[in-house]
């Protein structure tokens, strides 16, 4: 009973966000950019959230912050549990010197903590938003390949993998038909647990000042810019923070759902 | 140790020592390499707008930038060995003196919280495995989940609207200088060690439980059980040991990830730390000081991850001794 | 009376959920007797067991019945009292003595650690105790052995030493779980001298779980039969082995007994041929100089104990691993060593089936697509004429047509190695190379399958390489059988000769070594070992 009760307010939360990422431009009160109001008034004279320093509405702010918020996370995470899963079933299906380049060049990439080396790539190559993407999906997809290449090891031992073997099957037929289908649920909470690291991690970033540059901000950098605010005594700048632990919340609490189902298997059609 | 020469730990110690000195290499090539790579060099960039090809080209000789790449990486590898990483960009200073001080400040940050919270958290840890399934496991299960969605900044900036705004008691920037005194240096840390206290707890809390109780659901331990040995002495004698093996291993790897932490949390509490000195080095591509900070960040993580590793080998005594026949 | 009666169960009832595992089951076992309890999977043996010392593992409770162990009712007392009786009253002795010890601590001090509770021993008094009873069990080195951990010993040695444990607290029941279901045959016949006489020695009462018959008729003095929690016959061993009363244990009987052979065909050609291969990894050689021949119609058995090197000549033969030096050859044409190289055709005419029939099915495929697989990729055939043909082949495995709609996890063991059965046929196969697939099945489904399987060679025209440790059911099946050891086959020839005249010491000592049903067999073999 309790987990349908938390399955549902983290289905309601995430489309929520969504929503109102999607729609920010019709949700909006006020131009994200535009420095409608005098800076740093409470929450009601302007707006539902007040302003920022700048005079800017805090609420369309963060509405529109979401949005670079979860393109980064959504697209990176994708990217990298593209890469990452794919080379863990080419690494498990070769074996040999495949299986062992690949995991050494894995093991030297995790072996620095993501941030350091995100920081350094980040100083080297400046950072824009594809700089962003593709730093985090590179860093992250070592996760995804250090998670499912033992999983996926382990499929492609099944008998019934050496069953299509011994018929000749080619390539495309081990990956999609016999080993992916298995490798499903994994996948899945392998995916929610990415875009919830994914998600902390590029606010992480924007907050040290080399995510998401100004003036556009995601919820992060708004933490950034609204620091001060707190010493006044306010608590808005903690609602952006807020929001990207809400997000965490509800897609872990998916994933929780998601993975104590999946573990049947399925039953007569 | 005469066991020592043939024990699977000599080939363990080797191999893995030979694999963090590859990861460490690789930082440095990637850093020095990204250097090269940069459309405009450091040269450029720090001329900025006053760049003309002359002056660039001057800069160049100074720095040194236009002898082949391999070189360069030589020399740098060879001073950063023997403690110079060179001077500034932004301030002409010595990196190394700029550098010494800010790590000790983050390691005493770290070292102050690891302290703290490795005994905290395994013990709750602990409570949660004892007592699964009933009131105590769920609340501290939840809680766990919780913190483990907030970014450490949301969690820092709580604490310090908790107790520096609402409470009054304690700064919310820490400023200290080496001078500083030790009453001074409390109080400057106080906050941010619980912050990171905070951040590192719910990983460690939520592995240790499964690492308990993934030992009692062992069949060794339903023998005990067939034995007639009473609940509390299976759980200390007979599956804590086992647990232990793994405990140590998310500790230390937890710690590791601490040094790493503190990059968000100094910047949080403007505490004069190697990561607020790393992320400011990034925000002016101040190259040479970003390149030691790396290279230092990630010795300290491979080295403690390398000692977990380690330390969970020589605990369980069948990856320590080798296996004897018939 | 109180006094030698040490058990008695009265109706018990184990629940699970919805899931009855006991069902009003009442048996009593008194001191110096062995009660075996006998059963295919399922039937409630372990939980019985378990229950006798009121263990019962997560999910399952007691729902009636009363357990009286020594003297004491089990179901009144609560933890503490419970490990009481545990520590002074019983022993358990797992089927698995390397998943049963704790890898953490030294074999010495695990085995003492209960009269160590009980009485506060010294280290010294505690390793005298030890080093005892591990002579007692003609252990090696007896002083030193203890001083090991457990990964260091083999698996025969360590569940001698879990019997060590188990004795050393002088206890008056012991529950000896399937101890040596996991053993090969050789290993097996040791331990089950060594049980019988400490358990005579000691003067205990003994229940003895096991769903091999023959073993249980040789330790028992008396039997009870379980099938889905309930018993259906119990009695004397003598009286339950020659005149079994209740249908179930008539077919139980039956299937232990002697067959007959099976009658070979002389004239037939030769399908398979392998000649003098040596079949290695690196440095290391699994199999030596094999050569053996498979005819038309006729079943081939590779018998042999566990590293014996059958199951990796008969992967070698299905190209599953390259041979080193030597050819395998089909209707005289040389086989590719790896599968890859080899032609569709000849892919498609040897079919190999696993042993484990649950790691040979995939999950989340239907039965349909499982066996259509082959029928579209060797054959071409999909749609209403892959249709009529699948139901042909249930019909051919004796499965209800509406199964190719299930998937494999609603199916039971027997039932997964039929639909594998069924995948191979689809092919159109000549040879069938079964590799011990009906290890992990009960007795009498084992039974059922080879029924099914004399039945396809005749409908199908195949021809069977069996790979199997289980001597009696080479006796059986095959018409003619190789015997393998340490990677040489021993022994060769028609079924009939190589049991009646073994060449080998090795094969002598193997037949030797399977237990039967008859009176006194376990004694017989303990006095020809000497």
């Amino acid at each position: 009973m309790w987990s349908k009760l938390t399955l549902f307010i983290s289905i309601g939360v995430l489309v929520l966000m969504a929503l109102g990422a999607i729609f920010a431009p019709l949700l909006a009160a006020y131009p994200p950019n535009e420095m409608v109001f005098t800076a740093f008034q409470p929450p009601g004279e302007a707006g539902l959230l007040g302003s920022d320093g700048l005079g800017r509405d805090l609420f369309s702010r963060i509405l529109f912050g979401m949005r670079y918020t979860f393109l980064v996370t959504i697209v990176a995470t994708s990217l990298a549990g593209a890469i990452g899963v794919t080379l863990a079933m080419i690494a498990a299906l070769n074996k040999g010197w495949v299986d062992i380049v690949i995991g050494r060049a894995v093991d030297i990439l995790m072996s620095v903590p993501q941030i350091i080396f995100a920081l350094i790539i980040l100083a080297i190559s400046g950072v824009s938003l594809y700089t962003l993407i593709a730093t985090m999906a590179v860093l992250q997809s070592s996760t995804y390949f250090r998670v499912t290449r033992p999983i996926a090891g382990d499929l492609a031992t099944m008998e019934y993998v050496e069953v299509a073997r011994l018929r000749g099957e080619g390539l495309s037929w081990y990956l999609f038909r016999e080993i992916l289908p298995n490798m499903i649920p994994s996948l899945l909470a392998q995916f929610g647990l990415g875009l919830s690291s994914a998600a902390l991690f590029i606010s992480s970033l924007s907050f040290l000042g080399i995510g998401i540059q100004p003036p556009a901000a995601d919820l992060g950098g708004l933490v950034r810019e609204n620091a001060l605010a707190l010493a006044a005594g306010r608590w808005t700048p903690l609602v952006p923070a807020m929001c990207i632990a809400a997000f965490c919340l509800s897609v872990n609490g998916v994933v929780d759902w998601l993975v104590g189902r999946y573990s049947d298997r399925p039953e007569a059609r | 140790m005469s066991a020592f020469a043939n024990s699977p730990v000599r080939s363990f110690v080797l191999a893995r020592l030979a694999s963090g000195l590859v990861s460490i290499f690789f930082i440095s090539i990637l850093v020095f390499l990204g250097t090269a790579l940069l459309p405009g060099d450091a040269a450029n960039a720090l001329l900025g707008q006053n760049a003309t090809p002359e002056t660039v080209l001057a800069l160049r000789e100074v720095l040194g930038l236009d002898r082949p790449l391999v070189l360069r990486y030589l020399a740098w590898l060879g001073n950063a060995l023997q403690g110079d990483f060179g001077t500034s960009l932004s301030n002409g200073q010595q990196v190394t003196s700029l550098l010494a001080p800010r790590l000790v400040n983050s390691l005493i940050l770290a070292s102050s919280a690891a302290v703290i919270v490795v005994p905290l958290a395994v013990g709750i840890g602990l409570v949660a495995a004892m007592h699964r399934g009933k009131v105590a496991d769920t609340v501290i299960g939840s809680v766990s989940s919780l913190f483990l969605s907030m970014p450490s900044f949301l969690i820092g900036y709580l604490v310090v609207f908790i107790f520096a705004v609402q409470l009054g008691i304690l700064p919310s920037l820490s400023m200290v200088r080496a001078s500083s005194s030790l009453t001074a240096w409390m109080i400057a840390l106080a906050l941010p060690v619980l912050t990171l206290v905070l951040v590192a707890q719910a990983h460690i809390i939520k592995l240790t439980r499964a690492a308990v109780l993934g030992v009692m659901s062992t069949d060794y331990i339903m023998m005990a059980q067939t034995k007639g040995i009473p609940r509390n002495t299976i759980f200390f004698r007979h599956a804590l040991p086992n647990a232990l093996s793994p405990i140590v291993s998310i500790c230390m790897m937890s710690v590791a990830y601490m040094i790493v932490d503190v990059v968000v949390i100094e910047a949080v509490f403007n505490y004069p730390g190697m990561g607020k000195l790393m992320v400011d080095a990034v925000a002016y591509r101040d190259i040479p000081i970003v390149q030691a900070c790396g290279v230092l960040f990630s010795t300290i993580f491979v080295a403690l991850n390398f000692l977990a590793d380690l330390l969970a080998m020589l605990i369980n005594p069948r990856q320590r001794l080798p296996r004897k026949g018939n | 009376m109180t006094d030698t009666r040490i058990l008695t169960i009265s109706n018990l009832k184990v629940e699970a959920g919805p899931n009855l595992l006991l069902d009003d089951v009442s048996i009593h076992v008194d001191r110096g007797e062995v009660l075996g309890l006998i059963g295919e999977s399922g039937a409630g043996k372990s939980t019985l067991a378990l229950g006798a010392i009121a263990l019962f593992r997560s999910g399952c409770q007691p729902t009636g019945g009363s357990i009286t162990l020594s003297g004491q009712s089990l179901l009144e007392l609560d933890a503490a009292g419970l490990d009481t009786v545990r520590r002074t009253k019983a022993a358990y002795v797992a089927q698995s003595a390397a998943a049963a010890f704790n890898p953490f601590y030294r074999l010495e001090d695990q085995v003492t650690e209960v009269p160590a509770m009980r009485g506060h021993l010294s280290r010294a008094e505690r390793h005298r105790m030890a080093a005892a009873l591990f002579e007692e069990l003609q252990l090696p080195d007896p002083e030193n052995f203890g001083r090991r951990y457990p990964h260091q010993v083999s698996g025969g040695q360590l569940q001698r030493a879990m019997i060590a444990m188990a004795l050393i607290n002088q206890p008056d029941l012991i529950i000896f779980d399937e101890p040596t279901t996991a053993l090969d045959v050789t290993t097996q016949i040791e331990v089950l001298r060594l049980i019988r006489k400490v358990t005579r020695t000691h003067n205990c009462a003994a229940l003895y779980i096991s769903h091999d018959l023959a073993v249980v008729s040789q330790m028992a003095d008396r039997i009870v039969v379980m099938r889905n929690g309930r018993m259906v016959e119990q009695g004397p061993t003598r009286q339950l082995v020659d005149n079994p009363q209740t249908e179930y244990a008539q077919r139980l009987v039956a299937n232990q007994g002697e067959g007959t052979y099976a009658a070979g065909n002389d004239n037939a050609q030769t399908l398979l041929e392998v000649s003098h291969v040596d079949v290695g990894y690196g440095a290391l050689t699994a199999v030596k100089d094999a050569s053996i021949a498979l005819g038309a119609g006729s079943v081939l058995a590779l018998v042999g104990e566990s590293g014996s090197g059958k199951t990796t000549l008969a992967r070698a033969i299905a190209g599953l691993q390259p041979v080193r030096t030597g050819a395998v050859r089909m209707r005289g044409e040389t086989l590719a060593p790896l599968v890859e190289r080899r032609t569709f055709d000849q892919r498609r005419l040897v079919q190999y089936i696993h042993q484990l029939p649950d790691l040979a099915l995939n999950g989340r495929q239907t039965i349909r697509e499982i066996v259509g697989r082959p029928l579209a990729f060797f054959h071409g055939i999909k749609g209403a004429a892959a249709d009529a043909r699948l139901r042909e082949l249930m019909e051919a495995i004796e499965l209800p047509a509406d199964y190719l709609d299930r998937y494999p996890a609603s199916l039971s063991g027997g039932q997964k190695q039929r639909i594998c059965i069924a995948r191979s046929l689809a092919a159109k196969p000549d040879i069938l190379i079964c590799d011990e697939i009906t290890s992990a099945l009960d007795p009498l489904v084992e039974e059922s399958i080879i029924r099914l399987l004399t039945k396809l060679i005749e409908e199908e025209a195949l021809s069977i390489l069996f790979i199997t440790h289980n001597l009696g059911l080479a006796l059986r099946f095959s018409h003619e059988t190789a015997v393998m050891q340490s990677g040489q086959i021993l022994e060769y020839g028609p079924t009939r000769a190589v049991f009646e005249t073994p060449q080998s010491d090795y094969t002598r000592r193997l037949i030797g070594a399977v237990p039967q049903l008859r009176e006194g067999w376990l004694d017989g073999v303990s006095r020809a070992a000497g």
